[in-house]
């Protein structure tokens, strides 16, 4: 500042000395030879000193701004808000605080993927200087700064799914871990708020923080997060004088909760010891939020071309970019390169093949539209259309069996005139060896051209078949997941080999632990649009590129809404469908099933979707949408009611919008 | 500018709109003017005139203009300015060419070849952890779960009040007042910087790190430091949660028992923990009689607290101390100053004296570990001269130079024992407890003293004059004369903490947890193979007994006492300057009270540490840092700074990695402390 103040006043006063020559001055003579001068003074004052000024203008007036946003009371922005839109309800906690209710039972959240942050205890050169920074959550400030180192240390070792050398990024602890992803965009937050006003505090409430990107186990082996969420519950269970834990978890910490559940009544050294009554001795109940059960039909998209929203979120920072080949950057391959590494997506995979999600002329939702029931967004009709279950989609069956389809002509063929060509087995052919790919290598240039068609040429996949495809185009992945995970629905359960870790995230081949007084809630948002099927088309060949593409051009002339841009959609909370949130505690456990030994209650509770009415409501107080139900004032409190210590009938049983039951029916399930 | 608008005002005849009018523009105007000036003069001539018109309007706008423009301008200036330097300092590489700060240890012993072996245990001392808010009054909206204490402490600026009454306690019960909830903040982030960019344990958690720990070998206690021992676990659990995950990692790393590295109070705390766990519930953790032994490897006391700090009395006493109050750092000139009717100091006092914590740290053992009246342990060793102490402490360095008679200090009496005297020659007066007994209280005659409420406010001035009237306090009697000037204090804390030496360690009276904070009341836990290193810098004057005076003002509830800072003169650097004598320590903590039970106490096998526990001591001597760059110095000793310094960190990563006390070197002493502890008469 110095140098500055320095080199630019003596300029002032040189200025300033002639300043009164001219007053005195009447000879026109010396004005005129002074123009000259100045003439070009002025000019290259209008310049810089115009910028200068401009600046310091804006600089000031911001400064007042905030010195004023600063010194305004806090309550002003709310009181804003209820000038303009009517009083707020009150918050949740606040109303339960008012009905008496109390701090009960300690509560537990499992985050799930993506919401998680990860942090860097030890990195390459690149890295210098972010030690116990956040890579993930937060502001992402370092994708913009050094986007590939970010990358290569986000990814994981391909071999083993584990750390690569020389690298260590590892979860954030406590609750800052989910509360917010990003500033101002909470995950969290508004549930943990909302529990302290009734009394919670960071004595009786536990984040289980983990690294979503591990398989489940390894997070075990890694972190030993297992065995803290283990220890972690007895010790809030004793110290809260025996009041059995509520154990909240959300999106894909709902399988890893189910994970928890069968490690922690496994025998060591596979499991966690806690012998066989364990569960049924610490917890109370399970409040699942938008929990895919049976997987997520966006995790196909997003493993097979990278192009999912949840699972790659990563593409919502940059969305412009990543089309375009310009620049070379090829941000979708880094992307698809990166989260291939991470086994945890492939918990995801919709599980129970056709029996579950249909196969390829029938599915559970057939004949059903989403937006039958309930305009989009933007329709002005919400308040005049609602809860009209199920009407018929009069024009179009939507094959949703049909997980993908090559071509919008297949999608909608009947079976029987479908030309299938079998791709297992195929001769991938040669790849070019192509060195400009190598910085984005993924497995598609292992496939080789042959490949690439003969995947194309079985037209249709179900979800039994997308296991086997994904197989196919992503060997090296799969082999890594199938080790973690399965998909497939247990004939006998009583099989020696379900004892196995890779079963236990996956309902439909372990059994509920004994635990006859444990409740198990299903708690998720219906009413919009969720992604259910896809059809795909291949990518006009060009290097390094992703052969796959979804076909946005698929769409239906009429308002069938069913398909849009290459993408079936159902009832769901825009991630998970109702189906894969639902079925587990509409049908699969209700009542003493063989799923669920010891007749563990189950409750189904649905929020219906209300966007925001205004801007000032932020995300909405009646949310349905996968992310944003955290904020859900009528969920909030359901919590807070369970964790006070009401059973599931006191909340209300079930809550139902959609036709979940009528779908559960259709499945053919031996329970 | 200045040019522009001289330029308009002598060329324009109409005020145009544009205020910065283009440079072509006004050239088209000059030659339009140009022309009527050749053609007639009568038109010149009226042109003058309207321009002398037009000129005296400018110039009132080109005031306007200047003032406020010109200061536009400058913000502008140094926006730009700014913005481009740290633009540019962004665009630096993180490691400049010939710029590089020596190897952190971490790295060296990682090419060493460590690894981690032991789990890591730490635990933070008082005022260095942060605290949040859970529940609070209205004014404090929109702070939930943000911090009230550590990080930028805005919010004292914002709400003074409202910050206090949320940090202060309940005076009744030592816990959270009615309607507010204060927590602590869990995890590393807890103390690993107190403020931005002031490290405290962030230092120490990179170069362990840096071997390989992580957050599942790496474990934080923290507590909420403003309350006594056994509340932190009857509100928070703190020592249940310090048990279990003592235990899980102790578990999941293979069976192998963790290193504990406390600091400051979290050292007396921890000794807490060690009664605790073993002791039988409903009291105790229940952990049995082999717990530490099965768990704990060692234990690296840092800057250890042991026998407590004269710092705390004065802080009591006037809420002078500097750690203690360090809320005072924070706007140090408002303290003393009277006026806008602040009464900083009271306030502080107030809140401060709600933190039962604070009594943990009186001086503990009485004249036994302080000396008396006349002698102390330290009586003579004031010589920090001649050990070439203080190389470069700022502004007694001038001094310095032309003092020639360095042993002449040496000779100086200095009654260390008395703690607290009122007046340089105080009185001795052995008949002390006897008229504290006489003296009545009287209940408060003065007017209502309105918001600020200390106990002082209670006691008649008479007796305040009674009480100062050239006596002499040692560690022992101190704590009857707080216990007269603080009773509702000191009535509370007292229930948790002793201060007292034992005379039989198998009294069952000592197995309440009042006595297990003290190392002089409780037996160190049967485990043989623990060791216990007390780590800490020496070199620094340490505060170790003060010179009172009444202090002038009579104004009701104010504080009657003030450090005498006249006595000993401002600019010596002998054992008395300003009122304060000081000795040899890590600027917080005397070495006596951080030396003395592993230089003697536990030394071997004594009546307080029945199975041997090995003890070793590791002085760091304080070298201030040489240059700017270093920050606050990689060879500090100084009570916090310490934990940035590369031979303790070195230390406390060989021990994790497995090294025992001998291997790194045993005793590693600067000090006197062995001559010292000699001097004490204390049965073992």
């Amino acid at each position: 500042m110095a140098v500055i103040r320095r080199r630019k006043q003596p300029e002032d006063e040189v200025q300033q000395h002639p300043d009164p020559n001219p007053d005195e001055d009447d000879d026109k003579e010396e004005k005129a030879s002074k123009k000259s001068g100045k003439k070009n003074k002025s000019k290259n004052y209008s310049c810089l000193d115009n910028c200068c000024w401009f600046v310091g203008c804006v600089c000031s007036v911001w400064w007042l701004l905030l010195f004023l946003y600063n010194a305004m009371p806090a309550s002003f922005p709310q009181f804003v808000t209820e000038a303009i839109t009517g009083p707020m309800p009150d918050p949740p906690g606040v109303k339960c605080l008012k009905e008496g209710l109390k701090v009960k039972h300690p509560v537990v959240f499992v985050p799930g993927i993506v919401t998680g942050g990860l942090e860097l205890w030890e990195g390459h050169q690149c890295m210098d200087g972010l030690f116990r920074k956040r890579l993930w959550g937060g502001t992402f400030g370092e994708v913009y700064k050094r986007p590939s180192c970010w990358v290569q240390h986000m990814s994981l070792d391909n071999k083993t799914g584990m750390d690569p050398p020389g690298i260590r990024v590892r979860p954030v602890s406590g609750l800052v871990a989910a509360d917010y992803f990003a500033p101002g965009y909470f995950v969290w937050a508004v549930l943990i708020a909302n529990l302290a006003r009734v009394g919670y505090e960071e004595k009786n409430m536990y984040m289980a923080a983990y690294d979503w990107r591990l398989a489940f186990q390894n997070t075990e082996v890694r972190d030993q997060s297992l065995s803290r969420i283990k220890s972690n519950i007895e010790l809030m269970v004793s110290t809260n004088g025996g009041n059995k834990a509520v154990v909240i978890p959300h999106s894909m910490g709902v399988i890893y909760f189910l994970h928890f559940m069968k490690w922690v009544e496994a025998p060591a050294p596979m499991g966690g010891g806690g012998g066989p009554d364990w569960c049924a001795k610490h917890i109370k109940a399970v409040i699942n939020i938008g929990g895919p059960f049976l997987g997520v039909p966006k995790a196909v998209a997003g493993l097979f071309s990278a192009e999912a929203k949840d699972i790659a979120s990563a593409r919502a920072l940059a969305p412009g970019v990543l089309d375009s080949d310009l620049f070379q950057i090829q941000t979708l391959q880094h992307i698809m390169r990166m989260s291939r590494t991470w086994d945890s997506t492939m918990s995801m995979i919709p599980k129970g093949g056709d029996t579950i999600w249909g196969g390829l002329d029938w599915s559970p939702e057939e004949g059903y539209c989403p937006s039958k029931r309930k305009p989009g967004k933007n329709d002005t009709e919400i308040s005049t259309q609602n809860e009209s279950t199920s009407q018929e989609c009069e024009a179009t069956r939507a094959n949703y069996g049909r997980i993908v389809s090559f071509g919008r002509d297949v999608a909608d063929a009947p079976s029987s005139e479908i030309e299938r060509i079998e791709f297992r087995g195929a001769v991938k052919g040669h790849n070019v060896a192509n060195n400009t790919c190598r910085d984005v290598w993924t497995e598609y240039h292992d496939m080789g051209f042959g490949g690439i068609k003969a995947v194309a040429e079985y037209k249709v996949y179900t979800a039994g078949e997308i296991v086997d495809m994904l197989e196919f185009v992503a060997p090296k992945m799969m082999e890594r997941g199938s080790a973690h995970f399965s998909y497939g629905v247990a004939e006998n359960l009583d099989d020696p080999k379900y004892g196995h870790y890779k079963y236990w995230s996956n309902p439909l081949e372990t059994k509920l632990p004994n635990a006859p007084d444990m409740e198990i809630y299903s708690m998720y948002g219906v009413g919009i649009p969720t992604e259910r099927a896809y059809i795909y088309k291949l990518t006009p060949a060009a290097e390094c590129y992703i052969p796959f593409q979804i076909d946005t051009s698929a769409k239906d002339q009429n308002k069938d809404c069913c398909l849009k841009d290459g993408v079936y959609t159902v009832d769901g909370d825009e991630t998970v469908p109702a189906l894969s949130a639902g079925y587990m505690c509409a049908k699969g456990w209700r009542g003493k099933t063989r799923f669920n030994p010891s007749g563990i209650k189950t409750y189904v509770r649905e929020y219906d979707h209300n966007p925001p009415s205004n801007f000032l409501e932020g995300r909405g107080t009646l949310s349905g949408a996968h992310v944003d139900i955290m904020g859900n004032f009528q969920l909030i409190e359901d919590v807070i009611r369970v964790a006070a210590g009401a059973t599931g009938e006191e909340v209300g049983g079930d809550q139902v919008y959609t036709g979940i039951f009528d779908w559960s029916e259709k499945i053919k399930l031996k329970l | 500018m200045a040019a522009i608008l001289r330029f308009r005002k002598l060329y324009f005849i109409e005020p145009t709109l544009k205020k910065y009018g283009s440079f072509e523009t006004s050239k088209d105007e000059n030659q339009s003017l140009e022309k009527p000036e050749v053609d007639g003069k009568k038109e010149a001539s009226q042109t003058i005139k309207e321009q002398q018109s037009d000129k005296n309007k400018k110039k009132k706008q080109a005031r306007g203009w200047k003032c406020v423009d010109s200061c536009c301008w400058f913000i502008g200036c140094m926006c730009t300015t700014w913005w481009l330097l740290l633009f540019l300092y962004h665009c630096l590489p993180a490691h400049l060419a010939g710029f590089k700060g020596p190897e952190s240890p971490g790295v060296r012993l990682k090419n060493e070849g460590l690894t981690p072996l032991h789990p890591v245990v730490l635990v933070p001392g008082i005022v260095t952890g942060g605290l949040e808010l859970w529940e609070g009054r209205p004014c404090s909206q929109g702070l939930f779960r943000k911090r009230l204490w550590g990080g930028s402490f805005t919010e004292i600026l914002k709400r003074p009040l409202c910050w206090l009454e949320h940090l202060s306690l309940d005076d009744e019960t030592g816990l959270d007042p009615p309607g507010i909830r204060v927590r602590p903040v869990p995890g590393l982030v807890a103390a690993d910087y107190f403020a931005p960019g002031y490290f405290v344990w962030a230092v120490l958690i990179e170069n362990l790190a840096k071997i390989g720990y992580e957050g599942k070998n790496m474990y934080m206690a923290a507590y909420d430091w403003r309350l006594s021992f056994q509340n932190t676990e009857v509100r928070d659990q703190a020592l249940s949660r310090l048990k279990i995950n003592i235990e899980l990692m102790y578990i999941t790393n293979g069976n192998k028992k963790v290193v504990v590295v406390p600091h400051s109070m979290g050292v007396i705390y921890f000794l807490h923990f060690l009664k605790w766990v073993e002791a039988p519930p409903p009291m105790g953790g229940g952990g049995g009689p082999g717990w530490c032994d099965k768990h704990i490897q060692a234990i690296m006391n840092i800057g250890p607290a042991f026998l407590g700090v004269p710092k705390v009395v004065s802080g009591m006493l006037s809420a002078e101390g500097k750690d203690i109050a360090s809320i005072r750092a924070v706007a140090p000139g408002l303290l003393d100053s009277e006026f806008l009717g602040l009464q900083t100091l009271e306030h502080v006092m107030r809140v401060g004296r709600t933190w039962d914590s604070v009594v943990s740290l009186l001086p503990k053992g009485g004249d036994t570990i302080w000396g008396d009246l006349d002698s102390s342990p330290e009586d003579g060793l004031c010589d920090f001269e001649s050990k070439s102490y203080f190389p470069t402490n700022s502004k007694e360095n001038n001094t310095r130079n032309d003092d020639t008679k360095p042993q002449i200090k040496t000779k100086q009496e200095t009654k260390y024992g008395r703690i607290v005297s009122f007046g340089k020659t105080a009185l001795t007066s052995y008949d002390l407890l006897q008229e504290l007994m006489d003296v009545k209280r009287v209940s408060n005659s003065g007017a209502n003293c309105g918001e600020v409420w200390t106990e002082y406010g209670k006691i008649s001035r008479e007796n305040i004059m009674k009480l100062a009237d050239n006596k002499a306090y040692t560690a022992g009697t101190l704590i009857d004369l707080l216990r007269f000037v603080a009773p509702k204090t000191m009535k509370r804390a007292e229930a948790h903490f002793s201060h007292g030496i034992a005379s039989d360690l198998d009294d069952p009276k000592y197995t309440h947890f009042k006595y297990w904070s003290n190392p002089l009341e409780t037996k160190l836990p049967y485990a043989p193979n623990m060791e216990i290193f007390c780590l800490y810098g020496v070199g620094l004057p340490t505060e170790r007994s003060y010179v009172y005076k009444l202090s002038t003002s009579d104004k009701c509830d104010t504080i009657p006492f003030r450090i005498d800072s006249s006595a000993g003169g401002n600019g010596g650097r002998g054992c008395l300057r300003g009122g304060v004598y000081f000795v040899d320590g890590d600027e917080s903590v005397p070495v006596m009270s951080a030396g003395f039970m592993c230089a003697k106490g536990w030394r071997g096998k004594t009546r307080f540490n029945p199975s041997g526990s090995g003890t070793y001591i590791r002085e760091y001597r304080h070298k201030a840092p040489a240059s700017l760059l270093e920050g606050r110095g990689l060879e500090s000793g100084a009570h916090v700074d310490i934990m940035g310094n590369v031979a303790l960190i070195e230390d406390v990563l060989r021990v994790a990695a497995g090294a025992s006390g001998a291997e790194i070197g045993g005793d590693r002493i600067y000090s006197d402390i062995l001559e010292m502890a000699e001097r004490v008469n204390i049965k073992l």
